[in-house]
């Protein structure tokens, strides 16, 4: 025992204390001009792992060959926004809603316009709110009234941790103003008794997904058209039907440059090219292929067979996101009054 | 004096042999570590609330005070990581005594199995038990079929702290186990005593402080689990909604201060109720000298 701090331990020691402090004290250039960072949210790994791959083959091509290497993060949309207000040196957000950009430009992060720096509010794809349904829709769903059906369960995660939970309580919320006779007191009672027949409140969209598929919990889950598409098409044709509501939301989750990490990276030009890229044909084509609606009017003709036609309304004629989040979202706000006693 | 002169030979550089060998260089590194990985962020999530300044902070507090959803968030986790806690001991002092005493085939193996719920990731403990409890699932259907379910109500809660629970008990129970003497047993069977009652007048009355610790432990644990809970829980408001989940919701609105507010509080009340039990150790310990 006496040896513990022996001298050649204490070398080794002092040795391994090093090198764990080594990657800390890297110095910053290791971000070179060449690597971008995009953060984004939980649905669109398939998709921008196509879009890095194509994106870094059109750049190399067009200025000299040198490679560009990306790198995505995927996770819950308002914890992926959260890291990069804390710090993760994104150079590109793309998120699930334009809230989460909001607080980052509310911090500083980009500038306060940066939803009308590219076309269509800056969203590349949009995508819709439809019922996922057991094969068959035995329980006959076909609407947002037959959601309060008795017997009727529901799967929707939880709006307060959930970016697509949010979309999903509002496209119910949407739809009950637009009834005849709508006003904030039906739709809020309409919201009450729909979650009264949810009886799991996942944290986030790929475990209400993972509730209703595995765990067999629930007749309609409520979710994003890329995903439900891909649960039918790709996972099991033969257990799922997709229900497509008469009127639903028109989900669009946004993309920006995150200026001031582009601008201590120099990679602002990059960045913005990648942002744009996005919108190009070869950019909504990957989009398409991935179940998201392109903005581009030609490729969706293209994709017709892929999406079926819907009514939508969007975020705007709700009164924007800075307003829905006060009203609804915040603590006390109109979804806590749904749960309280 | 005598004071300064303690300090100065023992927290200076050591140049003359002492008792205990690199005491110094030692209790630095302790210092060091559990200030910068314990003391550090607890400090900062203290200081948090009041950041706006005392009076901000105050009325932040009594609001948190008055949120029923919060306390209700609170109760659950509470009353779910005691009831698991005290469930875990049974089982636990079984399985330690299986462990120690006899000499079944598979013992090592048993052995390391106990520590799995330690080395597992918390969610892949949480998807593997609503997977089971399910009313679709291996445990959950049969039960189902007589009329309980288990996920996504507080028993899944307390099922799921259980699991995270039961090494901290086997753990704690099985080394005081080894040690206690066997000639005390023998004398009692000697002096005409049962089987019965050398079980339960002379083995569990040694046991009582370890049982209190690995209770306290599994508690404490159990109070701020996250990551198995969540998927087993249902997460309805004022039901199954953990205090955890709670930290989370206020991050997503976000709304640092709240988040932080409910953390004082887990780690205050876990403080308080790991020196209740301290204390009820040290009297039980004093009981048996």
């Amino acid at each position: 025992m006496s040896d513990i701090f022996s001298p050649t331990r204490r070398r080794f020691f002092g040795l391994a204390l090093a090198a764990g402090a080594a990657p800390l004290i890297r110095p910053r250039r290791a971000w070179a001009a060449s690597t971008l960072l995009n953060v984004s949210y939980d649905p669109t790994r398939e998709l921008y792992q196509e879009i890095d791959r194509d994106f870094s083959r059109a750049w190399a091509q067009a200025h000299g060959g040198s490679p560009v290497q990306i790198r995505t993060s995927h996770g819950g949309s308002g914890a992926q926004a959260r890291s990069v207000l804390e710090g993760a040196p994104a150079d590109i957000v793309t998120l699930g809603l334009a809230y989460d950009i909001d607080i980052l430009a509310q911090n500083g992060l980009l500038a306060a316009d940066w939803q009308k720096r590219l076309p269509h509010n800056s969203t590349p794809f949009t995508s819709t709110i439809v019922f996922l349904v057991r094969k068959g829709n035995p329980k006959n769903i076909r609407d947002w009234p037959d959601l309060l059906r008795d017997g009727v369960q529901v799967i929707t995660p939880n709006p307060k941790t959930s970016g697509g939970a949010r979309w999903n309580y509002l496209a119910a919320w949407g739809w009950a103003l637009r009834q005849p006779g709508g006003t904030p007191d039906t739709a809020r009672a309409y919201l009450k008794s729909l979650f009264g027949h949810v009886p799991v409140l996942d944290t986030g969209a790929r475990g209400a997904t993972n509730s209703f598929v595995q765990r067999g919990l629930g007749d309609v889950l409520l979710a994003w058209e890329d995903e439900a598409l891909l649960a039918t098409r790709e996972l099991g044709p033969e257990q799922f039907d997709i229900v497509v509501p008469p009127v639903t939301i028109l989900a669009e989750p946004p993309v920006a440059v995150v200026d001031r990490n582009a601008q201590a990276h120099g990679t602002t030009e990059i960045a913005q090219a990648y942002v744009e890229f996005l919108f190009s044909p070869v950019g909504q084509k990957i989009g398409a292929r991935h179940y998201f609606r392109p903005v581009d009017p030609a490729i969706l003709a293209e994709n017709r067979e892929r999406f079926a036609d819907v009514h939508t309304f969007d975020i705007a004629s709700l009164g924007g996101w800075a307003k829905v989040q006060k009203d609804h979202f915040a603590d006390g706000g109109i979804f806590d009054g749904i749960y309280t006693k | 004096m005598t004071a300064l002169r303690l300090l100065s030979g023992r927290f200076a550089w050591p140049r003359r042999r002492d008792a205990l060998p690199g005491f110094g260089i030692g209790l630095g590194l302790t210092l060091l570590w559990l200030g910068v990985l314990v003391i550090l962020p607890l400090t900062a999530l203290m200081v948090r609330p009041w950041s706006g300044g005392i009076h901000d902070g105050a009325r932040a507090v009594a609001s948190a005070m008055r949120d029923g959803r919060m306390l209700a968030a609170l109760r659950v986790s509470f009353c779910s990581a005691l009831i698991a806690a005290l469930a875990d001991l049974v089982p636990g002092l079984l399985l330690a005594w299986a462990l120690v005493r006899s000499d079944i085939p598979g013992r090592r193996v048993i052995d390391m199995l106990v520590e799995l719920p330690f080395a597992l990731p918390t969610a892949v403990v949480g998807i593997t038990m609503a997977t089971l409890y399910a009313a679709n699932g291996w445990i959950g259907a049969p039960l189902a079929r007589m009329g309980l379910r288990v996920a996504y109500t507080q028993t899944g809660i307390v099922i799921a702290l259980m699991f995270i629970g039961l090494p901290f008990v086997v753990r704690t129970v099985a080394p005081v186990l080894r040690n206690l003497p066997r000639d005390v047993e023998e004398a009692a069977e000697v002096l005409g005593a049962s089987r019965a009652q050398v079980v339960g007048r002379v083995i569990l009355p040694a046991l009582y402080p370890a049982l209190v610790t690995a209770f306290g432990m599994a508690f404490a644990r159990g109070i701020g689990e996250y990551g198995s809970v969540i998927f087993i829980a249902g997460n309805q408001p004022f039901h199954t909604e953990i205090a955890p989940l709670l930290i989370i919701i206020r991050l997503q609105e976000y709304d640092t201060r709240g988040a932080t507010l409910i953390g004082v509080v887990l780690v205050v009340l876990s403080l308080l109720s790991l020196a209740a039990i301290s204390v009820l150790r040290r009297c039980l310990s004093h009981a048996q000298a």
